[in-house]
C-alpha cells in the first residue's frame, strides 16, 4: 500500500479540568517550554498543544521531529498515530501503521516475554497465527534465548526494550512512529535498532522519529522537523534544522 | 493525491462501535488474559471465582432462609442465580465506568476502535460468569430442579444483558473518563441497589402494595436470565421493560458517543 501522511491546519488543544487551572493560568502565562495558553468557546482553559500544523510525508520520508520538552512532539506523533483527532484541522493517512510510543504499552510483568509478543502482536493488529509465525524472527532479533520464557519483571529496561521494538518492527508496517526511548538500549543494540530503521526506510515507508539524540537523528533521518510552543518553524534537510536547533538552544 | 471528504462523527462513531466488535481476535485474547493476570500463580487459578461465590451463597442461603423462614429448597436457587448474575450486572456496570480509564496506556498510543475495550469487558464479564454458573448445577441436583425448555431463555435473555452492557460501557466509560466522580457516584448506587433488589429476598415476601421492585430495572433485567434457570418464563413486563431499557440506551448512546468519542483519548 502508497504509504501517505499529510496534515492540514492542525490544532491540538487540551483542555484543562482541574480546579488548580484558574492559578496555574498566573505562573503558566510567562514560561518558555510548553503549547501556547488559551481560552476557547466555553471559555475553558485550554493548552494549545498543536497551533496550525501544516505536514505533508510521502513514501521512503524518514522524519526526524526535533523540539524542547513540551513542544508538541509526542502530541503530533498521537496525532500522525490517528490516537487524537485535532481540535481544528484535518489528517489523512493510508498505509498501515505502527507506533511505538511508549514501550511498556500492553506489557504484564508478571506474565512471560512468549506471552507478552502475543499480546503487543494483537494490539498491532496480527492474529495469533501470525504472531507465532514471526515469533523465531522475533526471538532471534531480541537475542533474549531463555530469558523470553520468564516473567518480564525479571527483565531489566533494556531487555524490555529489546522485546517491544522487535515486536513492533516484526510485522513491516508502512509507517512508523516512534518516541524517543533508546536511552535503555546499549549500544549494540542502538546499533542493532537503527539498522532495522534503515532497512525499513528501504522498503520505502515512512519514518517518524522524534529523539533528543542528535547523532542517530542525523544518520537515520532525512529530513527534520522543529517543532517550538506547537508551531512548526523549521522544516527541511536535518543537517540543516539541527543546526537551527543547536542555535537556538546554544 | 486526492483524499475523500472526512466521515461525519455519527458515521465514525457507528464504524468504531462495527469495527470494534468484529475484532474478537483482540478482545477474545485480551478478555482471557484478564483473567489469567488476576489468577496468576494461583494453583486454582479462575476456579477461586467458582469457589468463592459456592461459599458465600451457601453462606447466605443457610442464613437468610432461616432468618425469613425460607423453605430451602425454593429459596436456595433463587439466591444462588440471583447472587451470580447480579454479580454480573454489577460487575458490567462498575466495569463500564473504568473501560476507558483503565485502558489509557493503550488509546494514547494506538488507534483501535474504542468500542474494543468495552467488547473485551462484556466477554472478561461473561467468562466470570460462566466459572460462577457452576455453583448452580450442585444446587439444582441437590433441589431436583430442571428447567426443561423453558431454560433455553436464557439465550435471549443473556444477549440482551451483554448488549446493555455494551452501551453501558461505551456511554460510562466516556462520561467516567470526563468527569471521575461518576464511577464513585455509581459504586454507591449499585450497592444500594443490591438489597432494594429481590435477590436475597424474594419478592413474595413482601405485602402485595410494596411491589416497588417492578419500577426496579434490575429487577427486570434479573429476571429474564434467573426465571428461565428455575424454570419459569420470566413475564412480559420484564421483557417488555428489558428491551425498552435496551433501545433507549442505545440511542442515548449512540447521540453521545457520536457527540463525544472523539474527545476521550483526551480525556483519559
Amino acid at each position: 500500500m502508497q504509504a501517505n501522511l499529510q496534515l492540514e491546519g492542525v490544532c491540538v488543544d487540551f483542555p484543562i479540568y482541574s480546579l488548580a487551572a484558574r492559578s496555574l493560568k498566573k505562573t503558566l502565562l510567562h514560561r518558555s517550554v510548553g503549547g501556547a495558553i488559551a481560552r476557547d468557546v466555553g471559555n475553558r482553559l485550554c493548552v494549545r498543544a498543536l497551533d496550525n500544523v501544516h505536514l505533508k510525508f510521502e513514501q521512503g520520508d524518514r522524519v526526524g521531529l526535533i523540539g524542547h520538552n513540551g513542544a508538541g512532539k509526542t502530541t503530533l506523533l498521537r496525532v500522525l498515530a490517528g490516537v487524537y483527532e485535532p481540535t481544528a484541522g484535518q489528517i489523512w493517512r493510508t498505509g498501515r501503521t505502527a507506533s511505538l510510543l511508549n514501550i511498556s504499552l500492553g506489557i504484564d510483568p508478571e506474565a512471560t516475554g512468549y506471552e507478552n509478543i502475543m499480546v503487543r502482536g494483537l494490539f498491532l493488529g496480527l492474529t495469533p497465527a501470525q504472531i507465532r509465525e514471526r515469533r523465531a524472527e522475533i526471538e532471534a532479533f531480541t537475542e533474549l534465548g531463555d530469558y523470553l520464557a520468564m516473567p518480564v519483571h525479571t527483565y531489566s529496561a533494556g531487555m524490555r526494550l529489546r522485546l517491544a521494538f522487535a515486536v513492533c518492527t516484526c510485522d513491516e508496517p508502512d509507517i512508523l512512529l516512534m518516541d524517543e526511548w533508546f536511552g535503555t538500549g546499549d549500544a549494540a543494540f542502538v546499533d542493532k535498532i537503527r539498522r532495522r530503521l534503515e532497512d525499513f526506510v528501504e522498503r520505502a515507508g515512512i519514518l517518524v522519529l522524534a529523539s533528543h539524540n542528535l547523532s542517530l537523528l542525523r544518520r537515520v533521518c532525512r529530513t527534520g522537523v522543529l517543532i517550538e510552543q506547537g508551531r512548526v518553524v523549521a522544516n527541511g534537510p536535518i543537517d540543516e534544522v539541527l543546526d537551527r536547533y543547536d542555535s537556538s538552544s546554544g | 493525491m486526492s483524499f475523500p471528504a472526512p466521515a461525519s462523527q455519527a458515521a465514525r462513531a457507528v464504524s468504531d462501535i462495527v469495527e470494534g466488535t468484529r475484532a474478537v481476535h483482540l478482545w477474545g485474547p485480551l478478555g482471557w488474559q484478564d483473567i489469567r493476570k488476576r489468577y496468576r500463580r494461583s494453583i486454582l487459578g479462575p476456579f477461586w471465582l467458582t469457589i468463592s461465590m459456592g461459599m458465600l451463597v451457601g453462606a447466605l442461603g443457610l442464613l437468610y432462609g432461616a432468618l425469613f423462614k425460607a423453605e430451602l429448597a425454593r429459596f436456595m436457587p433463587f439466591l444462588a442465580l440471583g447472587f451470580i448474575f447480579w454479580t454480573f450486572i454489577s460487575n458490567l456496570i462498575s466495569d463500564s465506568c473504568r473501560v476507558f480509564i483503565n485502558a489509557q496506556g493503550i488509546i494514547e498510543q494506538i488507534d483501535l476502535p474504542l468500542s474494543v475495550h468495552v467488547c473485551r469487558m462484556v466477554w472478561h464479564s461473561l467468562i466470570v460468569l460462566g466459572h460462577n454458573l457452576i455453583i448452580f448445577v450442585p444446587i439444582a441436583i441437590a433441589f431436583l430442579i430442571w428447567p426443561g425448555w423453558t431454560g433455553l431463555l436464557i439465550v435471549p435473555g443473556l444477549v440482551l444483558l451483554c448488549l446493555n452492557g455494551a452501551w453501558a460501557g461505551l456511554l460510562l466509560g466516556l462520561v467516567s473518563a470526563r468527569f471521575r466522580d461518576v464511577p464513585l457516584v455509581v459504586d454507591s448506587v449499585i450497592r444500594i441497589a443490591f438489597f432494594v433488589t429481590p435477590i436475597i429476598w424474594m419478592p413474595d415476601y413482601l405485602p402485595s402494595r410494596f411491589r416497588l421492585h417492578d419500577w426496579n430495572p434490575f429487577y427486570h433485567f434479573l429476571e429474564v436470565v434467573r426465571a428461565p434457570l428455575l424454570g419459569e418464563a420470566p413475564s412480559l413486563v420484564s421483557w417488555l421493560a428489558v428491551l425498552g431499557i435496551s433501545c433507549l440506551g442505545w440511542v442515548g448512546t449512540l447521540l453521545m458517543y457520536s457527540r463525544f468519542r472523539r474527545r476521550i483519548a483526551y480525556w483519559v
